[in-house]
């Protein structure tokens, strides 16, 4: 593994204090290198939430050490003044639902991206272009969300989320609403999609279908996260 | 960057457009309110332009003849035109009172004016002036008569020769001039069953019927069927000769009321209808605050549709001010439409009120201000819904 594209360090989160505290992530260990994919498990309450929160700078640990790149970007508090900025450069999100913008066209939902990072509107639009290209939408570009299926929604997700070249996408359960070879297929996208754009990639799953495809897989028990190997499976 | 705002509207433009349409209606009744105002206004103004004085004389301490009752000997002209810097002076009396126009009664101000004097109508829209003594008239189109049709006033027809425009009383009611002897007689002339009654009782009266004084019974039952008087002298100044310098000798002299242009408009408009415009302004404050009720709820309802993608659109790191930009935008947005709406509506339903509804170009602008204003202070309760949405919600359902 040459690099990471994440890493955390003895990630703690508490809610609340005195007697009503309660420890939502004990101690959270991750590496992920870019171009890989690793499975985030765990049963309910066991914390993948609030992991995922802390990763996407949502809210804030409260100890550890969390490091983006070759940027650490929490120790102990926050080592960026501009969190809204972080969010969107740096991390991509892909939801359960595709969440897609409804008044937005497809081009448009992926281009908001690097609009709002300040980039040029023509830029933007041929970045998201490529994207669509590359996931295999690019004829559903004009097209609004509401018209695209279940599938191709979630695709155009994976591609906004890769709008601004992220160096880490968070996935949350991306493939629930989906069937088996629909959401498959949503895993191929993000294996081919994080090789190609160089991505660490974190997916939290209860799918059974798409577990064995990770080669790498954090399970989360009680706030404590346990390292394994996974099957890989091709997909 | 992406217009959000635009984008939104376009995409679900129905919803924007019927709602616009609503808040438009709404948004043209308080232009027709405004404009009720302005006529009332430009109708006083109307009323003193079309009388051609620069001084009305009145009784003393009234403020007549419109706001006031007001009752002068019908010779005070006479005395008036020889003051220093009157051109000329006429007698004049007004009339409010309800008149049959086919099968509806018609309110109308009937004035009494001696041809070729002030007070009489300046200009025709068909027919001519009145030119014989008795029992022609004038009348505005809005009374409904035509040419050659006549007018029941109290005892007497009266042929309409001439009919004119845009003459009507403070009240915005249509006048009917006639001439100043049918008018004094309609205004002040008993019905003759009273006036058989009043000689009767002035003979059973003996200090008016004393034996040994031949005539005064006569006499005095003559005075009684005779109307000497009228409401005002209308007088218009020399060239060059300040209104205010004719009009105080008058007061000072001749023991009446004179007021000046500047003084009756300011009688007729601050006084005579300042109850009505703080009327239309109560409904125009309550009006606005409706508006601004509804911008309100429709863009605090619409934020809260949006609530999902609102907490998507900040985890991608979205900025709260392109938020706020975003709900303000369809607040103005939604304003605007409804600005176009109502001006359209109130310039389309205006014609049809009974009363003259004047909409100022001045007023539109001021209202378009005041539009845009409330949208915009009406979004801040979504606006505040907006920035309060956890961005964390878009994360784990």
């Amino acid at each position: 593994m040459d690099g990471f594209g994440i890493r955390i360090e003895n990630m703690r989160k508490r809610y609340g204090t005195g007697d009503t505290a309660v420890d939502a992530l004990k101690e959270v260990n991750m590496t992920v290198a870019p171009g890989e994919v690793v499975g985030l498990i765990g049963p309910s309450g066991s914390g993948k939430t609030t992991l995922l929160k802390c990763l996407g700078a949502v809210i804030e640990p409260t100890a550890g050490r969390m490091t983006l790149g070759d940027q650490v970007i929490y120790d102990g508090g926050w080592k960026i003044d501009d969190l809204k900025a972080l969010r969107r450069d740096r991390i991509g999100f892909v939801f359960q639902a595709p969440y897609l913008i409804p008044f937005l066209d497809v081009t448009d939902n992926i281009a908001l991206l690097p609009m709002l990072a300040g980039r040029p509107n023509g830029e933007a639009r041929a970045r998201a272009r490529e994207l669509l290209e590359a996931l295999d939408v690019g004829h559903r570009a004009r097209a609004e969300p509401s018209q695209l299926s279940g599938g191709e929604q979630q695709r155009v997700a994976i591609a906004r989320a890769l709008a601004n070249q992220p160096p880490v996408i968070l996935a949350d359960e991306p493939t629930a609403p989906l069937d088996s070879e629909r959401a498959l297929a949503v895993i191929r996208i993000l294996n081919r999609m994080a090789q190609q754009y160089d991505t660490a990639v974190i997916v939290v799953t209860h799918d059974e279908k798409i577990i064995p495809t990770f080669k790498r897989i954090y399970h989360i028990r009680d706030g404590v996260t346990h390292e394994e190997a996974g099957e890989g499976r091709e997909v | 960057m992406i217009s959000l705002a635009g984008r939104d509207i376009l995409h679900s433009w129905g919803k924007f457009v019927f709602t616009g349409v609503g808040l438009g209606l709404l948004i043209g009744a308080t232009l027709t309110m405004a404009g009720v105002y302005r006529g009332m206004v430009d109708d006083a103004r109307v009323l003193l332009d079309n009388s051609g004085a620069d001084i009305w004389v009145v009784q003393k301490d009234t403020l007549g003849p419109y706001a006031e009752p007001s009752s002068l000997r019908d010779d005070a002209y006479r005395a008036i035109r020889g003051m220093p810097g009157v051109a000329r002076a006429a007698s004049v009396t007004y009339l409010n009172m309800q008149v049959q126009q086919g099968n509806r009664d018609v309110r109308v101000m009937v004035v009494g004016f001696e041809p070729g004097q002030p007070g009489e109508p300046p200009y025709l829209l068909a027919g001519r002036q009145i030119t014989r003594s008795h029992y022609e008239a004038v009348a505005d189109v809005r009374t409904g008569f035509g040419l050659g049709e006549r007018i029941r006033i109290r005892r007497h027809d009266y042929t309409v020769v001439g009919l004119t425009r845009r003459m009507v009383s403070s009240g915005g009611d249509p006048m009917v001039f006639l001439s100043l002897k049918d008018a004094q007689e309609a205004q002040f002339l008993k019905d003759n069953d009273a006036i058989v009654n009043e000689r009767a009782r002035t003979a059973a009266n003996p200090s008016l019927n004393r034996p040994g004084v031949p005539g005064l019974l006569e006499a005095i039952q003559a005075s009684q069927t005779v109307s000497r008087s009228v409401n005002a002298v209308l007088v218009q100044v020399q060239a060059g000769r300040d209104a205010e310098a004719v009009a105080e000798p008058i007061r000072r002299w001749k023991h009446l009321e004179a007021y000046t242009r500047a003084q009756m408009e300011e009688i007729l408009v601050a006084k005579l209808i300042a109850t009505s415009a703080k009327q239309i302004g109560m409904f125009l404050a309550i009006l606005a605050v409706v508006s601004a009720a509804i911008v309100a709820f429709i863009i605090y309802t619409m934020t809260l549709g949006k609530i999902r993608e609102i907490a998507v659109l900040k985890l991608i790191g979205t900025r709260s001010r392109t938020i706020a930009g975003m709900i303000l935008q369809q607040a103005l947005g939604l304003g605007a439409i409804g600005f176009v709406v109502g001006k359209i509506s109130s310039a389309l339903w205006a014609p049809f009120f009974p009363k003259y509804v004047l909409l100022l170009p001045s007023d539109a602008l001021r209202s378009f201000a005041a539009v845009m204003a409330i949208c915009a202070i009406a979004s801040t309760l979504a606006i505040r819904a907006a920035l309060r949405v956890d961005p964390a919600t878009a994360i784990g359902g």
